[in-house]
């Protein structure tokens, strides 16, 4: 039951290894989501925050972890 | 069947994702094998690998079920998460804030490991076979995940197939005949490019499974990955720190 459980935390780790950005990108990508729905005839706007939101997301991540 | 711009980034980003994996699984094998023969070692890897095709022949069809805007959503967010983790590691180690993987350590560290464990009891041929089998089972499932991701929302299971079993064969060939674990492996550049293909596949699926049409179509997954490129080489290139020699697993 250990040996299983311990199998089914790695398999969770290859997706959240840090919290953080793991939820940053959800946010970003449900932002991105709810932009798409809105703005249909747009869909610049929701790709643009999906692009700019998952780059600006992983930067802010690294200069965060350098800083602790 | 994809265009080239999806079938070279699918078959090289499945080739080397696997032979990052698979150097890692080599080195526990390795290690199994050095302090308890190979017989523990290869049962327990063939057993993993056994467990892994199950896995993916039983759970692989389930996916043809799946709505495909649906599937390339799902398949898009988990490349996100997945290869920006690998990337961000990358960048991390790149710029000297956590150690780079050293695989010769890493064999050190489970060799001591196994054989604290042989000390304390004689016959643990099983926990050997156990280690190995898990090892296999893990790295092993990173890259079916890979390869699954890289192909599925785009119908280029062979080639990114392919990839990653010409990187599986390699790493086990060459740790056949050298016998020890794969030191010169430049593994945070391989992790560093990995991460970068992958994340570029993550948001293009994503805007796919949303419905949205990217400029240049496929092309446009090029594009993502320069963005990720010249994002981690900056970052890396501002963050870093002048110690960059410690080495850990």
């Amino acid at each position: 039951m250990n040996s299983l459980k311990a199998v089914l935390r790695e398999v969770a780790g290859l997706f959240v290894e840090d919290g953080a950005l793991a939820l940053e990108i959800i946010a970003v990508v449900v932002l991105a989501g709810v932009l798409a729905r809105l703005l249909p005839d747009n869909p610049a706007v929701a790709g643009g925050i999906l692009v700019i939101g998952c780059l600006g997301v992983l930067g802010a991540n690294v200069a965060r972890a350098a800083r602790r | 069947m994809g265009s080239l711009a999806h079938i070279g980034p699918a078959m090289i980003a499945a080739f080397l994702g696997s032979l990052v994996e698979a150097v890692e699984a080599l080195t526990i094998v390795l290690a199994v094998a050095t302090v308890r023969g190979w017989r523990p070692a290869g049962l327990g890897a063939l057993g993993g690998l056994v467990l892994l095709a199950l896995i993916v022949v039983l759970l692989g069809p389930l996916l043809n079920l799946a709505p495909l805007h649906l599937l390339q959503f799902a398949i898009g967010v988990l490349l996100l998460l997945f290869g920006m983790r690998w990337l961000r590691k990358a960048i991390l180690r790149a710029a000297g804030i956590i150690p780079l993987r050293d695989e010769a350590h890493a064999f050190a560290r489970e060799t001591a490991e196994l054989n604290e464990q042989a000390r304390q009891e004689a016959r643990l041929d099983w926990l050997a076979a156990l280690t190995s089998f898990k090892a296999v089972l893990l790295e092993g499932l990173e890259v079916a995940f890979i390869v699954i991701a890289v192909s599925a929302a785009g119908g280029l299971l062979i080639p990114a197939s392919v990839g990653a079993l010409a990187a599986c064969l390699l790493v086990a060939g060459v740790g056949l005949v050298v016998h020890r674990p794969l030191a010169r492996i430049p593994e945070n550049t391989l992790k560093f490019a990995v991460g970068v293909m992958l994340s570029a596949f993550g948001m293009f699926w994503t805007g796919e499974g949303l419905g949205l049409a990217w400029p240049g179509a496929d092309l446009a997954i090029v594009a993502f990955a320069v963005l990720f490129l010249a994002l981690g080489l900056a970052a890396a290139a501002m963050l870093r720190r002048p110690s960059t020699e410690e080495a850990l697993p």
